[in-house]
């Protein structure tokens, strides 16, 4: 990829599912987006709206049905074994292996990419203690509270060193305290790797908290807005802020 | 970075514990099936006063047939005999079985087309099979193989072809996005993935194997407990009919807690089972 070349680079993509019956549905239609090398990016958008299947496109799991997708200058969907190591996924749920113990799954990753054992082990541990996961690393996921499963979930992404990190709701589900020390501890790591990060939410303050930069998708998944999101601001500049957002959200209808 | 609240889970040392103690539990609760067994065997050696020995013997002359069966090499050979036949029948309807559900859970065209034939063998009746095996085969091993293979492979292929399609997609999404070779995919989710289901046919198969070798012995076998069964019944010989019977069941039920140990070691990291409604 080129230094000064985007990192993800959407161009008119749309993707059409088509039902057994041949019933047709738009989940994305002419979806742009560019997303620079650093960047974090909050997309942002109403449940429906497209979030997930744009994630899964990013992700190279669908293939657009028109339009082109290209991740650090390649598709994500053809050219899918490039991508090996490249990509750090965070999901909504933990997802993690209920056979494995927290430190084999934090390590399913480096397993893949064929690192020896003992680089398995050294990278998974040091990243679930980072996480301040000491003392689980043999507990199977029934026996971690949600917040540590998440936790064994970031560190499998960690582990990696990927150049993208993706996060599809990736706090959601957790309670407000715990979601936002995640938050926290989620923004600190990737600011810290200097990574180019993707956060998919349909949570304008957990959109806000994390990205620098705000994408409000609109129903079918298309751009309303791409905007800054302040810094400074005092909290009556930050709520005004929000009500435009939401406003946006509300109206679904592309802002100029 | 903030610490965060303490786990409400247990910790494995706990959860071994935990186990520990359901473990003793169980063991405390034995005293049910033991009532249950000595109030059939009161009612048992009431009714033998009452009937015929060739009817219902006394539970000392089955015990006395059922030692001798035990303590004699020779009699206890004709058992190993019928349990090789299970297993061997078992492993090959295993081995195809688990092929075929592995192909039928990854290629819809193969699903459409074997699942519907499974379920229509799996409505023929195990004395049907005996029939059709009397007709084509002369051997009698190839007999009762056949006759286990029929009864059997239908079950592993349908209980491996739902253990896989249980598999979820989120799994498989999360894996792929680290982009594995096929091989790592089969190794680190799909193989992992249907092992309960693997343990459920073992189970689930055990028993009707039990069932279908010894109606398959009844078709030419000079050896194994069928065989032992057909001339109990010749001679009239009720107390060793039930000893051998008691035999076979008694090393079912070893085999069952193998494969019931081994399930504890493979799936310790399933959460412990909830109550159910029983009160």
């Amino acid at each position: 990829m080129s230094a000064a070349g985007p990192v993800v680079r959407m161009r008119d993509v749309s993707k059409v599912f088509t039902s057994v019956d041949g019933d047709r549905f738009t989940a994305v239609e002419s979806l742009d987006l560019e997303v620079g090398s650093g960047d974090i990016v909050a997309i942002v958008g109403k449940t429906g709206c497209g979030k997930s299947t744009t994630f899964n496109l990013l992700l190279g799991l669908e293939e657009a049905t028109t339009g082109s997708i290209e991740l650090l200058g390649h598709d994500p969907y053809r050219e899918f074994d490039w991508f090996r190591s490249k990509l750090g996924v965070i999901f909504q749920t933990d997802r993690l292996l209920p056979w494995r113990t927290a430190l084999e799954n934090a390590r399913v990753g480096l397993e893949i990419l064929d690192f020896s054992e003992k680089e398995q082990n050294d990278i998974a541990l040091q990243w679930l203690h980072k996480l301040e996961l000491q003392g689980f690393e043999d507990a199977y996921p029934h026996e971690l509270s949600g917040g540590m499963r998440q936790r064994v979930g970031m560190a499998r992404a960690f582990c990696l060193s990927p150049e993208i990190f993706f996060a599809d709701e990736a706090f959601g589900h957790l309670d407000q305290s715990t979601a936002r020390r995640l938050r926290e501890v989620f923004l600190e790591l990737v600011t810290e790797s200097r990574k180019t990060c993707l956060l998919i939410t349909h949570n304008i303050h957990e959109a806000l908290e994390i990205g620098s930069r705000l994408v409000i998708l609109g129903r079918p998944g298309r751009v309303l807005a791409d905007m800054e999101t302040p810094t400074n601001a005092t909290r009556a500049e930050m709520a005004e802020f929000e009500d435009r957002v939401l406003d946006i959200i509300e109206n679904n209808e592309v802002v100029g | 970075m903030a610490s965060e609240a303490p786990p409400t889970a247990l910790s494995p040392a706990q959860a071994q514990e935990a186990w520990h103690s359901r473990l003793l539990g169980l063991m405390a609760a034995r005293k049910e099936p033991i009532i249950s067994f000595a109030v059939i065997l009161v009612s048992w050696q009431i009714a033998s006063f009452f009937l015929p020995p060739y009817l219902i013997p006394s539970v000392d002359v089955i015990v006395a047939a059922f030692i001798e069966i035990v303590v004699n090499i020779g009699l206890l050979g004709d058992v190993l005999i019928t349990m090789g036949r299970i297993f061997l029948g078992l492993v090959l309807a295993f081995i195809i079985g688990t092929i075929l559900g592995v192909f039928m859970g990854f290629t819809q065209t193969v699903e459409k087309h074997t699942l519907p034939v499974l379920h229509f063998i799996m409505g023929i009746p195990a004395l049907s099979w005996v029939v059709f095996a009397i007709i084509w085969f002369s051997h009698v091993e190839t007999r009762i193989a056949f006759i286990l293979l029929a009864g059997c492979l239908p079950n592993y292929a349908l209980i491996i072809h739902d253990g896989i399609k249980s598999i979820s997609k989120e799994y498989l999404d999360m894996l792929r996005a680290m982009r594995p070779t096929r091989k790592q995919l089969f190794s680190k989710l799909v193989l992992p993935g249907m092992i309960p289901a693997v343990l459920t046919a073992w189970k689930v198969n055990l028993g009707l194997a039990a069932r279908v070798v010894i109606v398959a012995e009844l078709v030419g076998a000079t050896r194994g407990v069928g065989n032992k069964l057909l001339l109990a019944q010749e001679l009239f010989e009720m107390p060793k009919a039930i000893a051998w019977t008691l035999v076979l069941v008694a090393f079912l039920l070893i085999t069952q807690l193998v494969i019931l140990m081994l399930e504890h070691k493979l799936l310790r990291w399933r959460p412990a089972k909830q109550g159910g409604m029983a009160t």
